[in-house]
């Protein structure tokens, strides 16, 4: 008995899956275009609103690929449109432009036959480069979708950006979008279908120069955030729903032999639950004001970016066609909630997917790596997920 | 017909001809970016193109500059034919990487074994002219960390869009956008310190090269395999003073790279370029005849360094050996079916 893809003439999940070698064997033909895009795009400095010249070179990569419609908008994101056969659906491939780092760090990129090495190449332009080579990799494989594939590099999303790129283009966008999926570089197998409520923010504290610090027994701004700490980490946390409270980075003071005037902390409030992350919002408010009033130093609460929980179920046909590439691969399958791009288009109620593209280590840090063998099998991955969407094997029936 | 340089007094014309060569003959890489027009002017001419990276010991570096010359200039592009690293006998892994990334690597001491083999990076740019197959040949330095296609496609512009220019040479670091007022644009130390006051002294027109030392440039292999070819530090002058001497500043292009990003030099290793450079640059001026005589130059370079309180010599000994005109080489004519001479 013919299943329904095989009576409409459309390629099985199985036989998708069947292909995979061929795809990963294909892939590592484009080896030295992709890392030469790897090169050309990552190492242009690109920090949150300043990603311009990133997004330019994009726009050429694509606009020489045959994309059409490339262009930058008001909110700096770079969009082209790959024009599928039909055109009757469209689907999303998006990654951030910009990156944590600011351009004084030496973007420079070293590459081994093995890995490669420098600031941002797993976070982000491994998937950029990606981006800039999909043309070539889908013309390659003779892969032609029925669906438009629209291309975007989204300005403003990481940190104080909190995804105003993405969001700006959600709103204006005017082709509907039936299927997302967003490109992290790392990890391969990893599977994000859901966002989770989510607060970021930082507590800032200021203490005046002429600071008595015998009058209130305590030295500076350091003691002063020490507390803040203290009273976090005596928050009680539920077992379920789950949550956790993370606390990325202290900074205070210049010197060995002044007080520290200025200190910042920057954190991150995640849960399932969407009242659970306010609950403990409101907690960290009280905290501040409370230890502000008792240290006379001056604390402030800044929650600059928030996220609802939501997206699809993991027996969605797209998370479960997700997983059976991921398991195929032969790579461990990884799935986490995801607060970056996905959680904008779950708003929408766009079903998408995160997926990683490699392996790497010290992501996020100066000394970032990725592998470059497993970035095959994360390419193959890829064009598989879209040839799946693109046949309705990943739609909800 | 020969070319006769004026001679240095004639100092109004001498002005009169940079001013109009470097309206002429300096370009921006930017003017060569639309590479497929490059590949169209190359498959018109029937050329085919050689890229040449010289090592020794750059595992850190060489990987990225095959990855990004072969990815774009290879496969988006079929602007080279051919990119080669000719390696002086690294100890790390140079040739390793180089090689799996897909470069063609050969042992400089492979090459024409029969002419023995010296130590240098001209004796790699020497033999890459017979171990490559390209009529035009881009030499470019392994150890530049901001490597980008321009570095290649800017040097062969030039070539390949005016037929007159036979050797073109890289220059750094100029502002893209004009902005009003006076900048001094200029080379390295060893550049303004030794080389362009011999130019201005004996050869005025050369000190139209912004970078003369650069060792970044393109040369057709027609004029390639005339020219002889030091092995040490004075390849660069003395290529410039051949080039010159024989066809004149209108055969010399130089092309604007924009920034360049490589290991900075240490004061010590750069007085021994300058004395390679000074061994060279007066060996011409002998064969070249303008002057009449020369006593026996040392080959030590003496410098000096403070240790516990006291002052020790160092002796640098830097020959300026050189190399024949490849064309005169008997392998060469074989392989290139020319009667042997």
């Amino acid at each position: 008995m013919q299943t329904p893809e095989q009576s409409q003439g459309r390629a099985t999940v199985e036989q998708l899956l069947h292909a995979l070698p061929d795809r990963i064997q294909a892939a590592e033909a484009l080896r030295e275009q992709l890392l030469a895009n790897l090169v050309l795009v990552g190492e242009i400095p690109a920090p949150t609103f300043h990603e311009a010249a990133r997004v330019e070179t994009l726009l050429m990569r694509w606009s020489e690929s045959g994309l059409q419609n490339c262009s930058r908008d008001a909110m700096g994101n770079g969009v082209g449109l790959l024009p599928g056969s039909e055109g009757r659906r469209n689907i999303l491939i998006v990654t951030h432009a910009d990156s944590a780092f600011d351009d004084t760090v030496d973007h420079a990129i070293a590459m081994q036959p093995d890995r490669i090495a420098g600031v941002g190449v797993a976070e982000n332009a491994l998937a950029l480069a990606t981006l800039a080579t999909l043309p070539a990799l889908l013309d390659h494989l003779q892969v032609r979708l029925k669906a438009n594939l629209v291309f975007l590099a989204a300005g403003r999303c990481v940190g104080r950006g909190n995804l105003e790129g993405l969001r700006h283009f959600l709103a204006n966008n005017a082709l509907p979008l039936h299927h997302g999926i967003c490109l992290e570089g790392t990890p391969l197998g990893r599977l994000s279908y859901q966002s989770i409520g989510m607060r970021r923010g930082e507590i800032h504290c200021r203490v005046p120069a002429e600071y008595d610090w015998t009058r209130f027994g305590a030295s500076g701004a350091v003691l002063a955030i020490n507390q803040v700490i203290s009273r976090i980490a005596a928050i009680p946390l539920p077992r379920r729903p789950a949550a956790s409270i993370v606390l990325g980075s202290l900074e205070a003071g210049h010197t060995y032999d002044h007080v520290a005037t200025q200190a910042v902390m920057r954190f991150e409030l995640l849960s399932e639950s969407s009242a659970l992350v306010q609950q403990i919002s409101a907690q960290f408010a009280d905290i501040v004001a409370e230890v502000g009033a008792q240290s006379g130093a001056h604390l402030d609460l800044d929650i600059f970016a928030q996220r609802e929980p939501g997206g699809v179920a993991i027996g969605h046909p797209l998370v479960r066609v997700g997983r059976q590439i991921v398991e195929a691969l032969g790579v461990p399958l990884r799935i986490t909630p995801d607060t970056a791009e996905l959680s904008a288009l779950i708003d929408r109620k766009i079903p998408a997917l995160t997926i990683g593209l490699t392996t790497g280590h010290a992501v996020d840090d100066e000394h970032e790596q990725v592998q470059i063998r497993p970035l095959y099998q994360g390419l193959a991955q890829l064009v598989t997920l879209l040839q799946a969407m693109d046949g309705g094997l990943c739609d909800e029936v | 017909m020969k070319f006769n340089p004026p001679s240095p007094r004639d100092t109004q014309q001498i002005a009169g001809h940079i001013s109009s060569w470097l309206g002429t003959h300096t370009f921006h890489h930017s003017q060569f970016a639309d590479v497929r027009q490059l590949v169209d002017a190359k498959q018109r001419q029937q050329l085919s193109i050689s890229l040449c990276i010289p090592t020794l010991n750059e595992e850190k570096t060489i990987g990225k500059e095959i990855v990004v010359f072969k990815g774009e200039l290879m496969k988006r592009h079929p602007l080279l034919d051919e990119i080669a690293v000719i390696d002086s006998g690294s100890t790390d892994k140079t040739r390793e990487v180089a090689a799996a990334f897909g470069a063609d690597v050969y042992l400089s001491s492979e090459i024409l074994p029969e002419m023995g083999e010296k130590r240098g990076k001209g004796e790699n740019l020497w033999k890459a002219i017979h171990q490559l197959k390209g009529d035009l040949i881009v030499y470019i330095d392994a150890d530049i960390t901001n490597i980008h296609p321009r570095f290649v496609y800017g040097l062969l512009g030039p070539l390949l869009l005016r037929p007159e220019i036979q050797y073109v040479k890289a220059f750094y670091d100029r502002p893209l956008v004009m902005s009003p007022g006076v900048r001094t644009a200029g080379g390295g130390r060893v550049t303004e310190i030794l080389v362009r006051p011999l130019f201005s002294l004996f050869f005025p027109e050369l000190t139209a090269l912004i970078q003369p030392l650069s060792g970044e440039y393109a040369v057709r292999r027609t004029l390639l395999e005339t020219l002889p070819f030091p092995i040490g530090y004075g390849v660069e002058t003395s290529h410039l003073i051949d080039v010159y001497q024989r066809w004149g500043l209108d055969a010399i292009g130089q092309t604007d790279l924009d920034q360049r990003v490589h290991r900075n030099q240490p004061t010590a290793d750069l007085g021994k370029m300058a004395f390679g450079i000074q061994r060279a640059f007066l060996a011409r001026l002998k064969s070249l005849g303008i002057v009449k005589s020369l006593p026996e130059l040392s080959t030590i370079l003496r410098q000096f360094q403070s240790r516990d309180g006291r002052y020790e010599e160092l002796e640098h000994t830097i020959r300026e050996e050189e190399r024949p005109p490849m064309i005169e080489v008997p392998a060469y004519r074989k392989k290139h079916g020319l009667p042997l001479k």
